[in-house]
C-alpha cells in the first residue's frame, strides 16, 4: 500500500488551441472505503491558472493553503499576478526544499500566460517539473489517464472539443480505478473565460 | 547505483565464522508485453505485441505470443513467455487427441473451458500467464475469453491484457463499449473500425509503456479461417 | 498553517521527516520518483567536447515525459548531463551553476570545469549519496577540453570518452568500437549521435530523441533534438467527440472580460 494511494484521486491537464483544461475527481477515500465525494483537488491559483493537487488529503490540504499564501505575498511584493511558469517554479522550488521528507503530492498545473499561450506542467513529489506540450495527468488513475489521453488527445482542440476530451479522458479513466472517480469536474481556460463544469458520473 | 570501491572491503573484514547463505528458486519472470482482443458480430480480433524483456533489456524484437491454436480460436498470453509457450504446446497436445477421439475440432466454448481446467490443474504451482482467448462460436459469432493464471475466467466483448493493460483498458471502454458517451449508436463495431482501434491503442500504448513496441501482430479470426498481419511499433 | 513572514532560509526542511518514517513503519510504501533511465554520453575530441543525451523519464515502467531536457547548463563554457533521480540532477546542476555565476562575477574569470567538478562532488559526498545524481561534465576551460563523470557518492573519473546512466553498456559498446584520439568534430557529433541512439532501442530506460551539445574554444552548440528517430506516425483515425457527449450536473461561467454598456466619455482633463 504506497501512501499515494492511501485517500485517492487523480488530475489531469491538457492544452488545446488557445486554452487549456484541467479535471479532477472528487473522491476523498481511506484506503477502500470512500469518506467524501465532494473532495476536488483543484484550486485556482489565479484569474488564468490552477494547481490540481492529488495525492494524500492532508498534504492536499497543507499545501494548497501554503500556496494560497505565496501566491498572495508575491501579488504584494510584485503588484501584478504569477505567471503559471513561474507559479511552476515556486511549487517545485517548495517540494524540491522537502527533499528528504516529501510532501506526497503530484501537483499539475494548467493556465494561460500574460499573452494567453496555453502552460501545462505535471511534477513528481519532490519537484521534478514535466513541461508536456501535450496533456499531464497524475494520482491513481495515472496509467489509465496515460494510456486513454494518448489516444484521444490530438492538437488544436477548441474549448468546447477540449472539454469532451478531457472529460471522456477523465470519466473513462477513473470507471477502472476503485480509488478514484464518484463524480468529477472540470475547468476550461480560454482568454475570454473560465468554464467550470461537473461531471455526471459512476457512483460506484 | 553502487558506490565505486577501490578496493575490497569485505575481504578485509571477512567474519571468521561463515554465516549461513539462503538460497532461493525463482520461477518466474515477467516479460512484458500487451495483448487486447476484440469480439465483432462475425469475426475477432486478436492483437498482440512482439516485444519480449527482462528487466531493462530486450530479448526479442520479435517473439509472437499469440497463437492459433484452431481454425476457430487464437490464444493470447502474457505473463512469463516460457510458461505461455509451455501452455501453448500442452493445449496443442490435447487438442490433436481431441481431434482423433472425436473426429473434429474442438469448438471455442469447449476449449475455453479445457484452457480453464488445465490453468487450474496447475492451482499451487500455477503458470504465470494471463491469457486472452478469442475466436468465434459455433454461430459464428466472436468471442473474448480473459483468465486470470489460474483458472478463472469469464466471457467478454473486448478486453486488454498485459503490461500495458491499464493503460488500453479505459480506451476499449470507451471506443469499444462506448462507456459514457451520451447518444452513442449502439450499432455492431465493423472490422475495420475494430482494426484501426486496436493499431491506436497499440501505437498509444507504445508511446507510455516501457515494455510494449517492436512490432504489432493482429489475428482475425472468421468462419473462413484466421488471417495475419503485422504493422511497425516504435523501437526505442 | 505558518505565521512566519521571513524569507526562506534555503537548505533542506526536514520538518516532515519523522512523519514520513513514522507512516513507513506502519508498513506504508514510498512512492516511485521520476527517474530518468537514461543514457547519456560524453567525449573529447580535437578542438573541444561533445556531450549527449536521450530524452526519456521514466516513472517505473511508465514513460513520465517523452521530451525532457538532461543536458544542464552549468555555465557559458561548461554543460552537464544527468541521470538518476530527475529532480535531484535538476537542482543540483542549478545550484551549483548559480555558484558558479556568483564565483565568476567574485572572481571576473571564466569558471573552470574543475571548479564545477569539485563543487558537484563535495556536494554530493556530502549527502553521503542520498542525493541520486548521476554526472557526465564537460567543458572547455583555460586546459582545453575536459571531460568527467560524477557517482552520487562523489567519486569522479577523468576519461576521454564516458557514459552513464542505464544505457551505459549499449553506449560504451559504440564508443569502444569506434573512438580514437583527435575525431573530427562531425565525427565526433555522429559517434555521440550512434552512441545515444544505442541506448535509445537497446536500453528500455531511454528512448525518443537524441540532444547534443558541443563545446569548443569560445564557442557551444546546443542541438536540442539533434536526432528524432522515434517520431509518433499518424494516428488511424480522429477521436473527436459529439458536441454533448459527456453529462454535465452543473455549469458555471466566470467572465474575465468585463463589458460595459454604452460609450464612455473621455477623460480629457
Amino acid at each position: 500500500m504506497s501512501i499515494m494511494e492511501y485517500n485517492g484521486g487523480s488530475v489531469v491537464a491538457m492544452v488545446g488551441k488557445n486554452c487549456v483544461a484541467i479535471a479532477s475527481d472528487k473522491r476523498l477515500g481511506v484506503q477502500l472505503m470512500t469518506v467524501s465525494t465532494e473532495f476536488p483537488k483543484i484550486f485556482p491559483a489565479t484569474d488564468k491558472s490552477f494547481i490540481g493537487l492529488p495525492g494524500l488529503a492532508t498534504d492536499i490540504q497543507t499545501l494548497s493553503e501554503r500556496f494560497r499564501f505565496k501566491i498572495n505575498m508575491y501579488k504584494l511584493g510584485e503588484e501584478r499576478e504569477i505567471e503559471p511558469r513561474t507559479l511552476a517554479h515556486m511549487v517545485s522550488s517548495t517540494l524540491y526544499e522537502r527533499r528528504f521528507g516529501p510532501y506526497f503530492v503530484e501537483p499539475i498545473i494548467a493556465g494561460l500566460d500574460k499573452h494567453n499561450q496555453p502552460f501545462i506542467c505535471g511534477m513528481d513529489l519532490i519537484g521534478c517539473i514535466n513541461f508536456a506540450k501535450d496533456f499531464v495527468v497524475g494520482g491513481t488513475s495515472g496509467e489509465s489517464l496515460f494510456g486513454i489521453c494518448e489516444s484521444l488527445w490530438e492538437p488544436d482542440l477548441e474549448p468546447e472539443d477540449l472539454f469532451e476530451v478531457i472529460s471522456q479522458s477523465m470519466l473513462n479513466a477513473v470507471d477502472r480505478d476503485c480509488l478514484s472517480g464518484w463524480g468529477a469536474i472540470v475547468h476550461v481556460i480560454t482568454p475570454e473565460k473560465v468554464i467550470t463544469r461537473t461531471l455526471k458520473a459512476r457512483m460506484d | 547505483m553502487n558506490p565505486v570501491s577501490l578496493y575490497d572491503i569485505d575481504s578485509l573484514t571477512i567474519s571468521p565464522v561463515e554465516a549461513p547463505v539462503e538460497r532461493q528458486f525463482y520461477p518466474y519472470a515477467d516479460n512484458g508485453g500487451t495483448s487486447l482482443a476484440i469480439a465483432g458480430a462475425d469475426y475477432c480480433l486478436v492483437a498482440s505485441d512482439t516485444r519480449q524483456s527482462s528487466g531493462y533489456s530486450i530479448s526479442s524484437r520479435y517473439s509472437p505470443k499469440a497463437f492459433k491454436l484452431t481454425e476457430k480460436a487464437v490464444l493470447a498470453t502474457n505473463g512469463f513467455f516460457a510458461d505461455g509457450l509451455a501452455l501453448t504446446k500442452r493445449l496443442g497436445q490435447k487438442l490433436e487427441w481431441y481431434k482423433h477421439a472425436h473426429d473434429k475440432e474442438m469448438s471455442t466454448r469447449a476449449l475455453a473451458q479445457m484452457l480453464s481446467n488445465t490453468l487450474y490443474y496447475k492451482r499451487f504451482f500455477p503458470y504465470y500467464v494471463f491469457n486472452l482467448l478469442g475466436g468465434i462460436d459455433e454461430q459464428g459469432r466472436g468471442v473474448v475469453y480473459s483468465y486470470d493464471p489460474v483458472g478463472s475466467y469469464e466471457p467478454e466483448m473486448y478486453r486488454a491484457g498485459g503490461s500495458a493493460a491499464s493503460l488500453v483498458q479505459p480506451f476499449l471502454d470507451n471506443q469499444v463499449g462506448l462507456k459514457n458517451q451520451q447518444g452513442a449508436q449502439r450499432t455492431p463495431l465493423p472490422l475495420d473500425t475494430a482494426i484501426r482501434i486496436a493499431k491506436d491503442a497499440f501505437t498509444s500504448a507504445t508511446e507510455r509503456d516501457i515494455y510494449t513496441g517492436d512490432y504489432l501482430e493482429i489475428f482475425v479470426i472468421r468462419q473462413e479461417g484466421v488471417t495475419t498481419e503485422r504493422i511497425d511499433l516504435k523501437k526505442d | 498553517m505558518t505565521t512566519r513572514l521571513e524569507q526562506p532560509k534555503g537548505g533542506f526542511n526536514f520538518d516532515n521527516y519523522q512523519r514520513n518514517v513514522f507512516l513507513e513503519q506502519k508498513g506504508i510504501t514510498l512512492p516511485k520518483m521520476t527517474k530518468t533511465g537514461t543514457t547519456i554520453v560524453g567525449l573529447i575530441y580535437k578542438d573541444g567536447v561533445c556531450l549527449g543525451a536521450d530524452t526519456r523519464a521514466t516513472a517505473g515502467p511508465i514513460v513520465a515525459d517523452k521530451n525532457c531536457e538532461k543536458i544542464h547548463y552549468l555555465a557559458p563554457n561548461i554543460h552537464c548531463c544527468g541521470a538518476g533521480t530527475a529532480a535531484d540532477t535538476e537542482y543540483t546542476t542549478a545550484l551549483i551553476s548559480s555558484q558558479l555565476e556568483l564565483h565568476r562575477l567574485t572572481t571576473g574569470r571564466k569558471s573552470r570545469v574543475a571548479t564545477a567538478l569539485i563543487m558537484l562532488k563535495q556536494m554530493l559526498f556530502r549527502y553521503q549519496g542520498h542525493i541520486g545524481a548521476a554526472l557526465v561534465l564537460g567543458g572547455y576551460d583555460i586546459n582545453g577540453p575536459c571531460l568527467y563523470t560524477i557517482h552520487p557518492h562523489g567519486s569522479t573519473d577523468k576519461l576521454p570518452y564516458v557514459t552513464m546512466g542505464s544505457g551505459s553498456l549499449a553506449a560504451m559498446s559504440v564508443f569502444e568500437s569506434r573512438w580514437r584520439k583527435d575525431l573530427e568534430r562531425q565525427e565526433a557529433i555522429d559517434l555521440v549521435k550512434d552512441a545515444i541512439e544505442s541506448g535509445i532501442f537497446n536500453d528500455l530506460g531511454s528512448g525518443s530523441n537524441v540532444d547534443v551539445t558541443v563545446i569548443e574554444k569560445d564557442k557551444v552548440d546546443v542541438y536540442r533534438n539533434y536526432a528524432k528517430p522515434n517520431e509518433r506516425g499518424q494516428k488511424e483515425q480522429s477521436y473527436k467527440f459529439n458536441r454533448g457527449t459527456t453529462a454535465i450536473l452543473k455549469e458555471s461561467i466566470k467572465d474575465l472580460v468585463i463589458i460595459t454598456e454604452g460609450i464612455e466619455e473621455m477623460d480629457i482633463s
